[in-house]
């Protein structure tokens, strides 16, 4: 309560000085270092509100140090970044030419630790490099189907389970390119109060009606349901051509898993569509990395479309969906994406390729196995961890996306900075990404930390936690003894 | 005190009224007091009878909704269906279902598919960096090619600064939302590409169609506009607006009429974006797009947009401009924010093209003489109409009578294709979403010149075309 109210005092002090700078800034007292429109075209409308960019000035520009980082390493356990200083508050940054090395990356979405540079995938990825190409120059209807995207999309229908698999080039353009190709004017859509950006435009540009439920809740989602067949099309009364439900495996900010069980039987009962966004969760859940359907022991027959991408857990980039023969048919034939845009690049696919068969255990290895499990451990220890120090962890146990509430503005940019001083690299949301006063720091695991680089994190967390005040949990978890369960101690616990 | 306790002060006035009051008023009164506490605890009214339908009423309906099936079944043979499958990399020889042919259809105008230099500076980065960038650019997504890339563009392109996007069709998508809310205004060619179609879908804003090229129409739209603000001044003076259009237009093969644009943009306030995705590389002396060739200020265009998969040889897409305008995409641009990276290989394969086209300005001429002789060649053969400017490498084949329906057309054109497949010129039909589309162009064959294309190659394809109109056309 006192947290949530220092929360508002805080936001409100910023913003009240974000009006006196902004009025310094019209009155000319204070440098005005905003880009400004040309002389010529000064009289035209101007292009922004004043308004629209109060928030983006005043409150993003103090913190904006935290954001766009950039790196010069490959992406994996540790990184290396360009270090750069602002002597203006923010608004230039210049690289001073340093690099600093070794940085804890728990920011990356590198969940199996397949961003290499070395190993079977990146020698496969440069011999395809070497004999196709980097770019493909067509669309896949027009000359841009190589047999290289045949391969992959013949093995990722293997890998989920499913008849029949296709790939794209971007995983947003797979969501925001497809839902208007599946639902139309007369269909309903419903959506989680906390989907993602692309599954949101997706939905908007197919021009069904959008009704959206309370996150991950399956009341909400029945009474929807029901009042939606029941009562028909809002004005017209004529019933739904058809309903399709879109949620997400994984949501990226608040580390939660869908109650999948309870969407399908939901499903079935009312003879709704279900797509099901794997983006975060597939390669990170079930205990052969297939996604939230294997976690949940579930087949995967009964989710309808089956759609991930290939950023995360794969270390490629590109997105898919998988389903029955026919709606992937239809897809290759309806799809924007396969008529209008590029598609994959050869040697991304051949990273996809490789990868996923070394999940899978096709390659010979065990390596795929051990980094699933691998992951499965470090979320688990990591979340316990996090809890017995105090923090207030949002998420399921399992799900290897960690947010840590920071709730105070002013701790968003202190937790960043602090944490880059120790040389650990998190990541910080605050507003539009998440309400107003929840913002959170949220760690991404990886199968590639190792148990070393997960205790010095946690270490420096605690500190920072400490000097921040950030342990706001009001329950403690008793530490478990790391000593053997003996006599003596059971003897003292008595008293 | 007697006299101030509150049932004295209450009952006083009470007195008064009551002698002073004509009866009926009183009962009128008293009847109204009576209706507003009937009210109060009346049930409220609601206007639609959800209560009126049964708990089992309701199961009925659930039990006999049925939904249409989730996607339509589509025929076997449905053109679109059956991809051709080139195995191997798409480039000047390209295998396409097992049989070799020169490749007229991909977009690889300058040949840098498969340059050696741009391939080993993608391995050096595939070695440095791996594949993936395993992030959005906010977070730990931005590697310094990505910054060197943005530098770059923006340098060869004479503007403030550049952004990148991941994919093609994305870059445009996400830059006219960025700008264009609801109650805006934008005027657009009708000619325009589906990724601009899709961009101003999403945006909300009001759209406004002129025809292709017809400055006329664009005027009298605009006169409207005008007329329309006087009606209203105070909405006019927040009224964003904008003109979209294409360098040059991938559905007809001409150039827009850019130097008239920048007078009607300076006359009636306008912006103007424009998309380059196919004359980025090619239109100009030094490759630089439309605005060199007409030789116009490259700062009275607001915002160019182009991809890198055409001439740069790459993926991925990019906008440059000024940075106040440039700027407000990093926080907005959907395609930017919410989306990862590019994989640093291909942006490293796209400093190295741009490398090159800055090293060789003269490919340009060359291409542009190609694309002049396969022009002239083009033309005369009986049935097909060449539709495209004498300097664009990317031209469509029209049939000059359609046969009564698309699909004969589409058929027609297939036979004419597989011939030329057949004999070894690799060709294809342009494809389109039917039903999607604002104003569908009539079907029709794409016809790409690239620099490898030697003049024997161009003689070639030029004779098997007019072979196979005459063989399967009369």
């Amino acid at each position: 309560m006192l947290v949530a109210v220092l929360t508002y005092v805080g936001y409100g002090v910023l913003t009240l000085f974000g009006y006196l700078r902004d009025f310094m800034r019209q009155w000319k007292i204070e440098k005005c270092q905003n880009a400004t429109e040309r002389e010529e075209q000064k009289d035209f409308v101007p292009l922004y509100q004043d308004f629209e960019n109060f928030y983006n000035r005043n409150l993003y520009m103090r913190i904006r140090d935290s954001w766009n980082r950039p790196i010069c390493s490959v992406p994996g356990a540790k990184v290396d970044m360009m270090e750069r200083v602002s002597h203006d508050y923010n608004w230039t940054f210049t690289y001073t030419g340093r690099v600093i090395k070794d940085i804890i990356n728990m920011g990356s979405y590198n969940y199996l630790g397949f961003a290499q540079k070395a190993g079977t995938c990146q020698e496969a990825a440069a011999k395809v490099l070497s004999q196709y190409g980097a770019g493909v120059c067509s669309t896949r209807q027009e000359m841009g189907n190589l047999d290289k995207h045949e391969e992959l999309e013949k093995l990722v229908a293997r890998f989920l389970g499913v008849e029949s698999a296709m790939a794209y080039g971007m995983g947003f353009a797979t969501n925001s390119m497809n839902i208007p190709a599946l639902v139309g004017k007369g269909c309903l859509i419903l959506s989680d109060e906390l989907n993602h950006a692309s599954l949101v435009l997706g939905a908007r540009l197919s021009g069904a009606t959008i009704r959206i439920f309370k996150h991950n809740n399956m009341q909400s989602l029945e009474k929807l349901l029901k009042d939606a067949i029941v009562h028909g099309q809002p004005r017209t009364r004529r019933p739904w051509k058809k309903i399709l439900i879109l949620v997400e495996g994984i949501y990226s900010m608040e580390g939660s898993i869908v109650r999948l069980p309870e969407v399908i039987a939901l499903k079935k009962k009312y003879k709704s569509y279900l797509y099901l966004d794997e983006a975060h969760s597939i390669g990170a859940l079930g205990p052969s990395g297939r996604g939230v359907v294997e976690y949940f022991g579930l087949s995967p027959e009964d989710v309808d479309v089956m759609m991930g991408t290939f950023t995360k857990s794969f270390g490629a980039a590109g997105g898919y969906i998988g389903g029955k023969k026919e709606l992937i048919d239809y897809l290759r034939t309806y799809s924007h994406s396969a008529v209008y845009a590029t598609s994959l690049s050869p040697p991304v696919v051949e990273q996809i390729i490789t990868s996923m068969k070394c999940i899978m255990g096709e390659d010979g290895t065990n390596v795929g196995k051990a980094r699933v499990q691998q992951l499965a451990e470090n979320t688990r220890y990591f979340r316990r961890r996090l809890k017995e120090m105090g923090f207030i962890i949002y998420g399921n146990e399992d799900s290897p996306v960690v947010p840590l509430m920071l709730y105070m503005p002013a701790k968003i940019g202190a937790f960043g900075r602090e944490m880059l001083k120790r040389n650990i690299g998190v990541v910080v949301v605050g507003f539009p990404a998440t309400p107003i006063i929840e913002s959170r720091a949220r760690f991404c695991l990886s199968a590639a930390h190792t148990k070393e680089m997960l205790d010095t994190a946690l270490k420096e967390i605690n500190e920072v936690g400490d000097l921040l005040q950030l342990k706001y949990s009001r329950h403690r978890l008793v530490p478990l003894l790391d000593r053997p369960f003996d006599e003596t101690t059971y003897e003292e616990t008595e008293d | 005190w007697e006299s101030f306790l509150p049932s004295q002060v209450l009952v006083q006035p009470v007195q008064l009224i009551c002698l002073y009051a004509p009866a009926y008023h009183l009962i009128l009164e008293g009847i109204l007091i009576l209706w507003i506490i009937r009210l109060l605890f009346s049930k409220t009214y609601k206007l639609q009878e959800r209560s009126d339908l049964t708990p089992k009423e309701k199961e009925e309906l659930i039990e006999e909704w049925q939904p249409e099936p989730l996607v339509p079944p589509v025929p076997k043979d449905h053109p679109a269906l059956n991809y051709n499958v080139v195995s191997g990399p798409p480039t000047h020889i390209i295998t396409v279902n097992g049989k070799e042919c020169i490749n007229f259809a991909s977009f690889n105008f300058l040949g840098l598919l498969d340059n050696e230099k741009v391939k080993s500076a993608a391995q050096a980065s595939l070695k440095k960096y791996g594949v993936g960038t395993c992030g959005p650019r906010g977070f730990y997504g931005t590697f310094d090619v990505h910054l060197e890339l943005e530098e770059r563009l923006a340098k060869f392109m004479r503007t403030e600064e550049a952004i990148i996007y991941s994919y093609g069709f994305a870059t445009i998508a996400s830059a006219i939302p960025a700008y264009s809310k609801r109650g805006d205004i934008v005027f657009v060619d009708e000619a325009a590409c589906f990724a601009i179609q899709k961009g101003l879908q999403a945006s909300r804003s009001n759209i406004k169609l002129f025809k292709h090229n017809d400055m006329a129409d664009l005027e009298r739209l605009l006169k409207e506009q005008e007329t329309e603000d006087q009606k209203n001044p105070r909405k006019a003076r927040v009224t964003r607006r904008f003109i979209v259009v294409e360098g040059l237009y991938m559905n007809t093969g001409d150039v827009c009429p850019l130097p008239e644009l920048i007078k009607l943009k300076y006359k009636y306030k306008v912006r103007i974006f424009l998309e380059e995705s196919l004359s980025f590389g090619v239109l100009g002396e030094h490759g630089r797009g439309i605005t060199e060739h007409f030789g116009i200020n490259i700062d009275d265009i607001d915002l160019i947009s182009a991809n890198m998969e055409n001439s740069l040889a790459s993926i991925g897409g990019f906008c440059c401009g000024r940075s106040f305008i440039i700027d407000h995409q990093r926080l907005s641009g959907q395609g930017y924010c919410f989306s990862a990276s590019l994989p640093p290989l291909l942006a490293a394969a796209a400093i190295e093209a741009l490398n090159i086209m800055e090293d060789n300005p003269d490919i340009f001429q060359t291409l542009r003489a190609k694309c002049e002789r396969i022009h002239e060649l083009l033309q005369g053969i009986s049935g097909l109409k060449v539709v495209g400017e004498s300097f664009s490498p990317a031209l469509h084949l029209q049939l000059e009578e359609s046969c009564g329906s698309r699909e004969n057309d589409v058929k027609l054109l297939k036979r004419v294709v597989d011939y030329c497949m057949n004999s070894g010129i690799a060709l294809t039909q342009a494809r389109y979403l039917e039903k999607e589309e604002k104003c569908l162009p009539p079907p029709s064959i794409r016809v790409v010149v690239t620099v490898e294309q030697t003049e024997q190659e161009l003689d070639k394809a030029a004779s098997l075309l007019k072979e196979a109109a005459q063989s399967v056309l009369n």
